[in-house]
């Protein structure tokens, strides 16, 4: 029987079956128009049009967070391909499985400067995992099944497939999607044996203990996994801002985020422990403050999926390379043995001091007699009223950090944010990707005026969609991160900072058919929260006008040893 | 993209790589040692006894981050299918030189003598200038390149280091033996 032949347009539209995408974001342009035509009409994928591609891309990131699936978006050649380039950074950073499709100018054309030519794939080199331009149609399918493949494995991220317009044309004779995959290079496994038993050891001996949760928990969806672990170990808990949600923050046990603008008590038990537990995390320099002076006494017992991760920036006493929801039942089941044989060791003295920086230095902000709202008031007051349903979304600044700090998360995959690339305008397009990838639950979005500005035109998206995602953005007419610093430390000097009072939010959501409400005081915020959630007929923006000069406390200024935090409460 | 930097100190590391032979792979090992910092003091990319995999050799020069470092960063890259450090007292390293040196004739006989002690050859001779082949060490071509200094050195081509490792082991993972 002779072998059905299909166009290279219609291989990616059947990859993309295979794999089970439900939405690919984007928006079509010359060269990817092939692609456009044979995914018309299609109701799995389908397309979303996005009004600029970066916000398809974060669209996609907030997807692939809220569902643990791979994101997809797409861009045309040139203007649209890197148009993607933030979007993919961002997910470089912070671990999400991306997959983006580009088209580009036809093969004879590549190289000679073409109209709307661009090299992508030569500029996402440093951003992704891997990315492929494909030059001949044959190679389609299996290019395809490798990219959705090293973007899910091992330590997610984006991989980028660049298609010039002439291959998704081309016929190729379709074998069906291919069902495994061969790269000689890509080892996702680890080839080293863990030293559990030595892990394990180091557990036993510590008196002075500490948990330290990031991103590689959720990646891994290995909460439960963390949760035994914990539970035996009963050591405190901190974590990351992607670290939230891998632990219970509601619980005594967790001492919340640590770092630049983690919680004092947090940081104090970081810098004095004599032994930190890292899971799938990275020691990033917002989190251990100046390196020399990083926990002095404490051994480091990092477990990672990425074996370059472990010694990049803090030393391993015992690096256990691999997947944390494989090894780490392990790694409990030894620390068990170890509290069999030797006696589990006495944390009581520990967890005295820890609770007396707890009671000692809380986070606080105090609304009373306040002529304006604070946002720490804010975000505490939507916590109270939605918390535990609600999935969480934030924009990048001052908002994101008393966010990070106010609003406990208690599950996975409820608080998504852009953490290592910090990268404004992440909220109104995340927001409408969880929104779709988690139809039927309340999606919050926690923005700052500045950010939400960034990617405002895709109010549009949202409404064409009908999505009813609430966007609180407090609104302080500041870019209130950069002037926290400039008042701290460039002597007040608000060099670009101040943001003049325009677009008008509630006249913006009314232009764009959505509903737009405001808030200057305690009672009227409380009236349209309530407004917000009653609306489910699409977006709701809430301006929420805050104290201008309102900071984030405690804080490490950048390079300063962890412990060494400034306001916030106590010394 | 140019950085500027101080001047390169630290150790050197001889790295060896086998990659898929493939376009761009280049490309992407330049681009992570030079986003990362690693400083390449050469690198040679030649095909080896699989034409789908090439060997790279590069010598890098590190001056605060450990090797074991470049290794992992390397290794993450999905056309790299292994690379290991090799070790410096278990390894054959050659360089290949050429030399021209402008001189006339009457100091061709010296450096004939000269070229002879370093197992080098001449290899083009013409009235006012004659081009040096040697190949070794890097030791070995330093000194020699240093005595062919006082003769005028016009123009100096180095290939960079390759390298093997002494005896039976390979850098080929098992899978692909």
């Amino acid at each position: 029987m002779a072998k059905e032949k299909i166009t290279g347009a219609m291989v990616v539209r059947r990859a993309l079956e295979a794999e089970g995408v439900e939405y690919a974001f984007g928006m079509p342009g010359g060269t990817i128009l092939p692609l456009y035509d044979a995914l018309f009409r299609c109701e799995r994928p389908k397309t979303v049009l996005i009004r600029h591609e970066q916000v398809g891309g974060h669209a996609a990131e907030g997807y692939a967070h809220a569902t643990g699936k791979v994101g997809v978006c797409m861009g045309t050649s040139g203007p649209g391909a890197t148009n993607l380039v933030t979007a993919i950074a961002d997910a470089y950073m912070d671990s999400v499985p991306l997959v983006a499709i580009t088209a580009n100018v036809s093969r004879p054309l590549i190289g000679t400067d073409a109209f709307q030519e661009a090299d992508i794939t030569g500029i996402t080199m440093p951003i992704t995992k891997h990315n492929w331009l494909v030059t001949d149609p044959q190679d389609l399918p299996r290019v395809m099944k490798e990219a959705f493949y090293v973007a899910r494995t091992g330590r997610p991220g984006p991989v980028l497939v660049d298609v010039p317009k002439d291959v998704l044309q081309a016929e190729i004779e379709w074998d069906g999607y291919p069902e495994s995959v061969d790269i000689p290079g890509y080892h996702p496994p680890v080839r080293e044996e863990p030293r559990l038993k030595d892990a394990a050891l180091l557990v036993r001996s510590a008196t002075r203990p500490i948990i330290y949760l990031g991103g590689g928990i959720r990646s891994a969806d290995a909460h439960s996994e963390v949760l035994a672990f914990a539970e035996l170990v009963g050591a405190p808990v901190v974590t990351t801002v992607h670290g939230k949600g891998a632990f219970p923050e509601t619980s005594p046990q967790c001492l919340g985020m640590f770092g630049m603008h983690g919680t004092r008590y947090a940081n104090y038990a970081v810098q004095n422990s004599d032994l930190i537990v890292a899971l799938g995390a990275r020691f990033d320099d917002r989190v251990t403050g100046k390196l020399s002076t990083f926990a002095p006494e404490a051994k480091i017992v990092h477990l990672d999926i990425d074996p370059a991760e472990i010694s990049k920036l803090v030393t391993a006493t015992v690096p256990l390379v691999g997947d944390v929801k494989r090894l780490l039942p392990q790694l409990t089941e030894e620390v068990r043995a170890a509290f069999a044989q030797h006696g589990k060791p006495d944390t009581s003295a520990w967890w005295k001091r820890v609770d007396d920086w707890r009671k000692k230095h809380p986070l606080r902000y105090e609304q009373d007699g306040q002529k304006y709202l604070l946002p720490q008031y804010v975000i505490e007051t939507l916590w109270k009223k939605v918390g535990a349903k609600a999935i969480v979304t934030t924009g990048v600044g001052e908002h994101q950090m008393f966010a990070a700090q106010w609003w406990k998360t208690s599950a996975p995959r409820q608080f998504i944010t852009s953490g290592g690339l910090g990268t404004m305008g992440f909220c109104l397009p995340s927001a409408i990707g969880i929104q779709l990838g988690r139809p039927g639950e309340l999606v919050i979005g926690i923005d700052g005026d500045g950010s939400f500005q960034m990617t405002l035109q895709d109010l549009a998206t949202a409404v064409d969609l009908e999505l009813p995602i609430k966007i609180f953005v407090l609104n302080n007419l500041f870019l209130g991160m950069v002037r926290q610093w400039q008042e701290l430390f460039y002597d007040r000097r608000f060099a670009g900072t101040p943001l003049p009072d325009r677009p008008n939010l509630v006249k913006l959501a009314d232009a764009y058919g959505c509903l737009g409400l405001r808030a200057d005081t305690p009672e009227q915020l409380d009236q349209v929260i309530d407004q917000a959630l009653a609306n489910s007929k699409g977006p709701t923006i809430v301006d929420v006008r805050v104290r201008r000069q309102e900071k984030v406390f405690p804080m490490v200024p950048a390079g300063a040893p962890l412990n060494d935090m400034i306001d916030g409460g106590g010394d | 993209m140019e950085r500027t930097e101080e001047k390169p100190n630290g150790s050197t590391h001889t790295i060896s790589l086998l990659v898929e032979n493939k376009p761009g792979v280049l490309h992407r090992i330049a681009g992570l040692f030079s986003r990362r910092g690693y400083n390449i003091a050469s690198l040679t990319v030649g095909p080896t006894e699989r034409p789908e995999y090439s060997r790279m050799t590069i010598v890098v020069r590190l001056s605060s981050k450990p090797v074991e470092q470049v290794v992992r960063q390397v290794q993450k890259l999905v056309p790299v299918v292994e690379v290991r450090e090799l070790s410096a007292h278990d390894l054959i390293e050659r360089e290949l030189m050429l030399v021209k040196i402008n001189t006339p004739e009457r100091n061709h006989a010296e450096l004939r003598a000269l070229a002879e002690t370093y197992e080098a050859t001449i290899v083009d001779v013409s009235p006012d200038a004659l081009v040096v082949e040697a190949s070794g060490n890097a030791g070995k071509l330093d000194a020699l390149e240093d005595r062919l200094r006082t003769f005028g050195i016009q123009e100096i081509c180095r290939s960079g280091r390759i390298a093997l490792e002494r005896g039976f082991k390979t850098l080929a993972p098992p899978n692909l033996k």
